[in-house]
């Protein structure tokens, strides 16, 4: 096992800790506000258009944003006892339980992929290329150019938290990790929590109102 | 203050050592910081020279450019300043150099984000120069909807360069924060820290919180144009004043980005130039937080007259009017210091003394456009413009012309000529003057703002205001000239010429790549003078 070298201008391995810690929990903030944004112009043409909400989500497909979400619960459960394993000096099960969560990420990209796949054909698209015809409402764009500004967002979020997950995965093959010294693998756990809640808000906010 | 790192003699200054590679791939912070200042005063330059091209096309009544080059112009003006100069200016450069410096550190927390956060800050300004090679801006720096979706120039280059230095914002933001609250020296508590650091602190919480919503709505406006996603596009069911509550949640918060660094400047330097102990210490570091609380608080006093509701008006009126009461408190604390103090008018004091005096007027002109029925009357005119700069210009460059004379003979080892920073600070100073305060009255005449003409009645002003910027122009280009020529051949400095309390002024000038031999222990605050020892 390699020993952790702490950067000279830290004092300790503890103030390294935190600093990373501090850092990456105001990195979350920004992440937060950045969704915020959105969610406000949700806010705001629900407020306009509540009946058009109410009929466009029977147009998305709730069994897989049902799974979506099932297995993104699963995989946030599975990083975090990767996280207890590395700081159990268990490399060995931290990796395979990062696989599992890498595997669960991708699963829910392929899920999506399905899914976009679906309204593109069906001419569910944001603004003007809007063409699918059984609905009536005529603002019924604007909840496409929401669903999919937010998703693809958080998709894009979820490829970021997969490529980081990768890497701490091979990392933690590689041995880097022990109970001395495991930020990054707690870093990117705590940011894949937060990809996960997203999506927890986004899936009965889009899919379950009607 | 109990120190421990003079006996530097035979340690190499940050400066020496390594080609241009060295600097390139640097992580040291005082690097980052020189390299931060190189690009943003080059960029101040640029937008300096568009801003001459727009009072040049006002000198006179009769288009001398199209009206199209004129809204190019100002626009480049606008975002440039904005953007690339004004945001990054003091925190990236004089705080990248002097947080760690201050509070005892060896360097920030993350030296390698620090290093990114610069060549994401260059990949955007680039990205937004390449504009003008595709045609150029015309929307003026707001990039109002719905004009911003339908114009046919390059919007798109624009607001992803604004994206991405965004992202430079926050990471030098997070940066600070985390140590600040983490690298401080043993002994260094909060309330011995310098108020410069309070300055710093309360700007990268802003950084942090608002950068990411600006972030946000430039990805839509782009996405307004590739996709036709229409929120801000009323054709489409979408509404244009959402955009206006999208981009002022940000850019007003931003204009405190602005600001709040260059009251930390004038902080130090006012207490260096009385040598005198600040007046008010607690006071003036707490209402730094209170202006970054309350600027989350009043953007909607940009839209009074967009058609925002009764009460959404009144209620950012007096919120907005709010912002006056830790600002005052600041004014006031800085006039209590030089009271019985032993000033010394050399050239960081006469900015820090017109940074009071210009700010106010940019301050108490603030109230008039915070009160709704003058508001009406003077929205969109000249009145605005000279306002905004008298507080941007007033202020926060002043701030930033007292701390880059205040620490020159720091960062760079040498003096900067007295006598020409004299005479160039009486250019600058009168030069603003005779451009800025006209405007008021042109303003007040209704001469509306972003226009490539104007009737005969604003003729005498618009020539007064346009010789000022002549007047401002030849200031910088003094002040440019004998800079570059003080590296070379300016006197040495010692290490600490101003009779400063301040950590920075105990290391030698320059620094050594490290800082500090030892970590200091703090034992008193920052401003100890008139101890005896």
């Amino acid at each position: 096992m390699t020993q952790h070298v702490v950067a000279e201008h830290f004092e300790s391995a503890e103030q390294a800790f935190e600093a990373s810690k501090l850092g990456l929990w105001l990195f979350l903030v920004t992440e937060i506000l950045l969704f915020g944004g959105l969610f406000v112009l949700y806010i705001v043409f629900r407020g306009l258009y509540p009946e058009l909400f109410h009929e466009a989500s029977h147009h998305l497909n709730r069994t897989l944003g049902a799974l979506n979400t099932v297995v993104l619960i699963c995989s946030s459960f599975t990083m975090a006892l990767a996280v207890s394993r590395v700081q159990h000096n268990d490399s060995k099960k931290a990796a395979g339980l990062l696989l599992f969560t890498f595997l669960c990420g991708l699963t829910f990209m392929i899920v999506k992929y399905c899914e976009y796949t679906h309204k593109i054909h069906e001419g569910l698209l944001p603004g003007v290329h809007f063409s699918f015809t059984e609905m009536a409402h005529p603002k019924a764009p604007l909840f496409f150019s929401l669903y999919f500004m937010m998703t693809g967002l958080h998709g894009l979020h979820v490829l970021v938290g997969m490529g980081l997950i990768a890497w701490v995965l091979i990392r933690t093959r590689r041995g880097d990790f022990s109970s001395q010294y495991f930020t990054p693998v707690e870093l990117t756990g705590i940011y894949w929590h937060l990809v996960d809640l997203i999506w927890i808000y986004l899936f009965p906010l889009l899919y379950l109102i009607g | 203050m109990e120190h421990h790192g003079e006996s530097q003699g035979h340690h190499k200054s940050y400066l020496e050592g390594g080609g241009i590679g060295s600097w390139l791939t640097t992580l040291d912070h005082k690097r980052i910081g020189v390299m931060y200042l190189a690009a943003t005063m080059l960029f101040f330059a640029v937008g300096g020279i568009f801003a001459l091209l727009v009072r040049l096309e006002l000198l006179k009544s009769g288009p001398l450019f199209s009206p199209d080059v004129y809204n190019k112009f100002f626009t480049f003006h606008g975002a440039i300043m904005v953007f690339m100069f004004i945001i990054p200016i003091i925190p990236a450069a004089l705080g990248n150099f002097f947080l760690p410096i201050m509070i005892g550190a060896k360097d920030v927390a993350f030296p390698r984000l620090n290093l990114a956060s610069y060549y994401v800050f260059i990949g955007g300004a680039l990205l937004a120069f390449l504009a003008i090679f595709f045609g150029g801006v015309d929307t003026g720096w707001t990039f109002y909807t719905p004009y911003s979706i339908r114009s046919a120039t390059s919007v798109i280059l624009v607001t992803m360069g604004v994206f991405v230095m965004g992202f430079s914002s926050i990471m030098t933001g997070l940066n600070f924060i985390v140590t600040i609250h983490k690298l401080r020296a043993p002994g260094m508590t909060f309330h011995r820290m310098p108020l410069f650091l309070w300055a710093i602190y309360a700007t990268a919480i802003i950084q942090v919180l608002a950068t990411p919503v600006i972030g946000i709505t430039t990805l839509l406006l782009v996405m307004e144009r590739v996709l036709g996603i229409g929120f801000f596009d009323p054709k489409l069911g979408g509404d244009p004043i959402l955009f206006q509550h999208f981009f002022w949640f940000y850019s007003h918060p931003a204009v405190y980005i602005m600001i709040l660094p260059g009251m930390g400047i004038v902080s130090e330097v006012i207490t260096v130039f009385s040598r005198k102990h600040i007046f008010g210490y607690k006071a003036i570091a707490y209402s730094s937080l209170a202006i970054a609380f309350i600027s989350f608080l009043v953007w909607g006093h940009h839209m009074f007259v967009s058609g925002q509701s009764a009460w959404a008006n009144f209620l950012f009126s007096i919120l907005t009017m709010l912002v006056a009461i830790p600002t005052a408190i600041k004014i006031f604390n800085w006039t209590a210091t030089l009271y019985k103090g032993s000033i010394h008018l050399q050239t960081p004091m006469l900015y820090a003394l017109s940074f009071i005096f210009l700010f106010t007027i940019g301050g108490l002109t603030g109230l008039f456009l915070a009160a709704l029925s003058v508001d009406v009357s003077l929205h969109d005119t000249y009145f605005v413009v000279a306002h905004f700069h008298y507080v941007m210009m007033g202020g926060t460059v002043m701030g930033l012309l007292a701390g880059l004379h205040y620490w020159w003979p720091k960062m760079f080892g040498r003096m900067y000529p007295e006598i020409w920073g004299k005479i160039s600070w009486a250019f600058v100073f009168l030069g603003f003057n005779v451009t800025f305060l006209p405007q008021f009255w042109l303003g007040k005449m209704g001469m509306p703002r972003r226009y490539h003409d104007y009737g005969p009645e604003f003729a005498t002003w618009n020539m007064v205001s346009s010789v000022g910027s002549w007047l401002i122009g030849v200031g910088f280009l003094m002040m440019f000239i004998y800079f570059l020529w003080s590296l070379k051949r300016g006197e040495k400095a010692s290490s600490n010429p101003w009779n400063g309390k301040t950590l920075e002024w105990q290391l030698s000038s320059p620094p050594t790549t490290h800082n500090f031999d030892h970590v200091p222990t703090i034992t008193e605050g920052p401003y100890q003078y008139g101890v005896l020892r």
